[in-house]
């Protein structure tokens, strides 16, 4: 049994149609990358998938269970979690406390009113070790609002990490970065392999051939290949749709 | 988080000041400055209410007078019906409270923005209107009390300073109690909610049960400042709920600073003693008090708790 089944997903944006039909299987402990030129539907898969946006028909089958209709919240509370391609924090709140309350969310009750949650420090701790774990424990007392684009990014994988998800879905974690925050980020996501798995979103490609233990090619919303990335590369289905449209310079994939 | 310290420090002078203030209404041979007072504390009591929901969740409540009508009818109705405990009235006003702040919020909070400004309003207007139409208690004119709330029996809140201090304890224990509200689980919650409800979804909350509750808690204790202006004032009418009365709170709120809880209660003190004053020295004094507020909000954004914190 894979760990997320997905089958006949559709979604569109008046005759638009942004996801036409997509299959999906992502086996557990995977890494599993989602390639496409723009606007092939990546992010709006990834919407769909964690509940953020509703889908028109489908179904989306994870751990054995029908996600569809499920918001947002409660899948995060069956396993999935999500980063966002536009970085979302709470800019507010410390780093540290951005973390705690994404442990908050799967630790006891939050209609607890009288005492300080500052001073719980079961959710301090596995905050700061998720901070740790990404990099940026150092930011912990910083206020998030304030951190680089690099460190913003950083913190939101160790929020999602924080939420101890089964499923972890990457949309484009490495946007925006400098090569010694994408370094550091892709080193983590490879430390991840076999804890989670690893739905993810990529336009670096070295970064991309380099985690993925399967490569999946999206184009006008519908899968055109799945399968190892040495495969992959090779397609000649995918070279015609992605690289014919995308760069003239065929190294992008080649690389 | 960081404003903490001085918060304490800040609080416990305000509220010194407010300790001895019928002292010095004695020394000052005053005796109507304890009247002012009362009513001071009564709509702090309001803008500390309004500035939970407000500054923490960001829920711009335009409607919350409607909380200080059901405190105020539910002194006048329980007294006509021969109940005058003042325990009883407020576990009345925050059940009435509870009740109206759980069915309109339910129904606000389906909006964002200026759309749950105007809708609060909207239900605030209701009860207004409902209150005009209510001729058994005097409709539009209102009702006169027979007397003040009793404790335990005793005719004790007939001493203005006795009223004074009970609405005193009154605002010092929901201040203690907002506080740590504010800093509990709970409080993180909506914090985070008002900071970003998208992410707050995503690490799986929904932010709709806390978003209510905080409204209902907002709600009742708003109406604990509903029993205390009727027992000050000893007559009850619509005007309470009025819409211009809901824009003054959230007037009080901004001036004191969002988002602190004490900048709510020293926004509703200043902008009373103003009223106060400049009412002495010209009848156009909204126009100064408009000027004085224009003045403060451009020159700090979190309002007087903001210029207090510049200069420690």
């Amino acid at each position: 049994m894979s760990l997320l089944e997905v089958r006949n997903l559709r979604k569109a944006y008046g005759a638009l149609k942004v996801t036409d039909d997509l299959d999906l299987t992502v086996e557990e402990g995977e890494i599993h990358a989602i390639i496409g030129p723009n606007g092939a539907g990546k992010s709006t898969l990834i919407a769909q998938l964690s509940g953020e946006s509703l889908s028109d028909g489908g179904s989306v089958r994870f751990a054995d269970a029908e996600m569809m209709g499920m918001a947002m919240h409660r899948r995060v509370r069956a396993g999935i979690s999500r980063s966002f391609q536009i970085t979302s924090i709470l800019p507010g709140f410390t780093a540290l406390e951005n973390v705690a309350t994404a442990v908050q969310a799967r630790t006891g009750s939050s209609f607890r009113f009288f005492s300080p949650v500052d001073q719980e420090n079961r959710l301090n701790d596995q905050a700061l070790e998720a901070l740790d774990r990404v990099g940026i424990a150092d930011r912990a007392f910083f206020r998030a609002g304030s951190l680089s684009h690099g460190e913003k990014r950083q913190l939101e994988l160790a929020i999602a990490l924080a939420t101890r998800p089964r499923l972890l879905l990457l949309d484009e974690p490495l946007a925006g970065t400098s090569g010694q925050e994408a370094e550091r980020l892709v080193e983590v996501m490879h430390s991840l392999r076999g804890q989670v798995t690893l739905v993810l979103i990529e336009h670096d490609m070295a970064a991309v051939f380099s985690l993925a233990d399967r490569v999946s090619v999206l184009v006008y919303g519908q899968i055109i290949a799945t399968g190892p990335p040495d495969i992959i590369r090779a397609d000649p289905k995918v070279r015609q749709a992605y690289l014919g449209e995308e760069s003239a310079g065929a190294g992008d994939v080649a690389d | 988080m960081r404003i903490i310290p001085t918060r304490a420090w800040a609080a416990t002078a305000l509220f010194t000041a407010f300790a001895i203030l019928p002292f010095l209404a004695d020394a000052l041979d005053d005796s109507y400055l304890v009247v002012i007072a009362t009513r001071i504390i009564a709509y702090a009591i309001a803008a500390l209410a309004l500035d939970l929901i407000l500054g923490y969740g960001g829920l711009v409540s335009f409607g919350h007078a409607a909380y200080l009508g059901i405190g105020a009818y539910s002194v006048a109705i329980l007294s006509r019906a021969g109940i005058t405990d003042l325990g009883l009235h407020l576990a009345a006003a925050i059940a009435g409270a509870a009740i109206f702040a759980t069915i309109t919020g339910a129904i606000s909070l389906r909006t964002k923005g200026i759309y749950f400004i105007m809708i609060t309003l909207a239900f605030a207007q209701m009860g207004y209107f409902f209150f005009v139409s209510l001729s058994a208690y005097g409709g539009d004119d209102g009702v006169t009390l027979a007397q003040r709330s009793t404790l335990f029996g005793q005719p004790v809140l007939e001493s203005d300073r006795a009223l004074y201090y009970t609405a005193f304890a009154l605002l010092l224990g929901l201040y203690l109690l907002a506080v740590a509200i504010t800093r509990s689980r709970f409080g993180r919650v909506l914090t985070g909610t008002r900071e970003n409800p998208v992410r707050m979804r995503a690490i799986g909350f929904s932010p709709f049960r806390y978003q209510l509750t905080a409204f209902v808690i907002s709600g009742c204790m708003a109406a604990v400042a509903g029993v205390m202006l009727a027992n000050q004032t000893n007559y009850v009418s619509p005007a309470f709920m009025d819409w211009h009365r809901s824009g003054e709170l959230v007037v009080m709120v901004v001036f004191g600073g969002v988002g602190n809880l004490l900048g709510a209660v020293a926004g509703a003190t200043v902008a009373l003693l103003l009223e106060e004053w400049l009412s002495i020295l010209t009848e156009h004094w909204p126009l100064l008090f408009g000027v004085i507020l224009v003045m403060v909000v451009l020159y700090s954004r979190d309002g007087l708790s903001g210029l207090f914190r510049r200069r420690t």
